[in-house]
């Protein structure tokens, strides 16, 4: 591929995540079980879930909470369509290389001489499939019914320091930017281009757009600590404390631990 | 009485390129004013300064009195008291709105400024409502379109309900409606003790928004009066590159005249 052809691509490739950061929006904005609880308790309860998932050793009970986290899913408003597209295939084709030495390399009980491949290959490579895909099952329900700005606030209440929390609001809401002036910048070159370029003209075509990006990058970033000291910045973010849990958080909360610490010992 | 800000003899100079020359500058309490000029005049630099953004290399600021310098803003004591009471709507309303939605976006300020947190709610809500902007509270700044990220922009501005407010290019970006809306307001804010400060190169709405004009050319005050009189002194205007010579024929009778029909005693038919 050229390097024009990659730039290209790439900011397509970026226009596509906007747009899906919009469509999980609609998905975080309909009626669901997660959409219901407070963002801290989606965000403390996925990671006792993931948690359980990676410590249990038993394959059913690895299984049954992956349907545990289809079901959440589906009373929570994310389809099956998306779940299959964007999680499941995409989880399988990269974790599938990954598993499939183990069905041979593991020793153990021949279960086909050719390709020979033994009992417990196939369970270890069922068990990283299967936990990786029901981790990242919970994974995306929880970013689907949650916007980033809820799962930020979630974080930094849950302990995560204010600065760290600060760059990744800061990150998420400037890379949307970047990327539609890098978009502009290119189709600006597009509309004044006549005939194809050659390898060293589309190089230094990207080199030079990378150039001026990284520049833009540089007076953005001081244009917005100025604007921000003009409101009182003074180098400690000071944010607004976040609102009680309601009853049905509580009960939120105990029903996430509880299924994990059951999956756990279950699974031991 | 203090002047509100006093800037004496100011020199700035972005990487070597001068933005401000020796300019000098006496703002009083309550004043609207309107800094106008063509593109590269020095509006903008000059509102930072005024903002305690960046600081004169020479020459001097003052702000009621007190030397408004690098030194004096890192006291927490002056600091909180001056943003408190001065603030600045940027031009290019994206480098202002870096929370994660508009009503983080909003409370950003006050938070900072230790506003207690029921009246920071209270005037969030405030603001939102004011600029008609409640419906946006849980979006994202970046994806509203760009009046409504102008509004954003100006709502985390009103809600510290400063003294003195710095606008940079306020209509920009903002449809015909929307820049009446806000005309509007600014209007509204001119009844009240506030100092209002625009730069601006749209004369079309100088008559409404400032008293006084001050026009800037070449990082220098080139003239200071009365909305009426600069805006009547087509040479000047001409000058500062702010209205340029309009030139064509009517039948036989071939006339130039600016381009700018408002200009008094240059009523114009086509």
């Amino acid at each position: 591929m050229s390097g024009a052809n990659i730039v290209a691509s790439t900011l397509k490739s970026l226009s596509r995540a906007l747009s899906r950061a919009l469509i999980n929006e609609q998905t975080a904005r309909q009626p669901g079980v997660m959409q219901a609880l407070d963002p801290r308790v989606r965000v403390a309860g996925t990671f006792l879930l993931v948690v359980a998932v990676v410590l249990l050793h038993q394959i059913t009970v690895l299984l049954t909470l992956f349907v545990a986290g289809v079901v959440l899913a589906l009373a929570s408003a994310v389809t099956l369509r998306t779940l299959t597209l964007r999680v499941w295939l995409v989880v399988l084709a990269f974790t599938g290389v990954i598993a499939l030495p183990a069905l041979w390399l593991t020793p153990g009980e021949p279960l086909s001489t050719f390709p020979s491949i033994t009992r417990q290959g196939l369970h270890t490579a069922m068990m990283l499939v299967l936990r990786v895909e029901t981790a990242v099952t919970f994974t995306t329900v929880l970013v689907l019914t949650t916007p980033w700005a809820q799962v930020l606030k979630a974080l930094r209440s849950l302990g995560l320091p204010k600065e760290v929390i600060m760059m990744l609001a800061m990150a998420y809401r400037y890379i949307f930017l970047l990327a539609e002036t890098a978009n502009q910048m290119f189709e600006s070159r597009e509309s004044r281009r006549i005939g194809a370029l050659g390898g060293r003209e589309q190089r230094r075509l990207v080199a030079q757009t990378a150039g001026v990006l990284m520049s833009k990058s540089l007076d953005l970033s001081q244009e917005v600590f100025l604007a921000m000291q003009s409101r009182g910045y003074r180098g400690d973010v000071v944010t607004l404390t976040e609102q009680r849990l309601t009853p049905r958080d509580y009960f939120g909360v105990l029903a996430f631990a509880g299924v994990a610490a059951l999956a756990i010992w279950l699974g031991r | 009485m203090n002047a509100l800000f006093e800037c004496r003899d100011v020199h700035f100079a972005y990487d070597r390129v001068p933005a401000l020359r020796g300019l000098s500058l006496q703002i009083a309490p309550g004043e609207s004013l309107a800094l106008v000029g063509a593109n590269g005049s020095g509006k903008s630099t000059l509102l930072r300064l005024l903002d305690g953004l960046c600081f004169a290399s020479q020459g001097s600021i003052s702000f009621c009195g007190e030397a408004l310098t690098e030194t004096q803003l890192q006291s927490e004591d002056f600091a909180l008291r001056f943003r408190r009471r001065v603030a600045l709507v940027f031009q290019n309303p994206d480098v202002q709105l870096f929370n994660p939605t508009v009503f983080d976006e909003v409370a950003f300020g006050p938070a900072q400024l230790r506003l207690p947190r029921q009246e920071i709610l209270q005037r969030v809500e405030q603001a939102l409502k004011l600029m008609r902007i409640e419906h946006l509270r849980d979006r994202p700044p970046y994806r509203l379109s760009g009046g409504e990220k102008k509004r954003v922009a100006l709502a985390s501005v009103i809600v510290l309900d400063p003294e003195v407010i710095l606008l940079d290019e306020p209509t920009s970006a903002l449809d015909p409606r929307s820049q009446s809306q806000l005309i509007d307001l600014l209007q509204s804010w001119k009844s009240t003790s506030k100092s209002i400060i625009t730069a601006t190169h749209q004369l079309e709405i100088l008559d409404e928004l400032a008293d006084r004009l001050v026009v800037l050319e070449g990082g220098t005050v080139a003239a200071s009066g009365t909305t009426r009189d600069i805006l009547g002194d087509f040479d000047l205007l001409l000058r500062a590159n702010l209205v340029h010579a309009h030139r064509h024929a009517h039948g036989s009778v071939t006339h130039s005249h600016p381009h700018q029909h408002s200009i008094a005693g240059h009523e114009h038919e086509h």
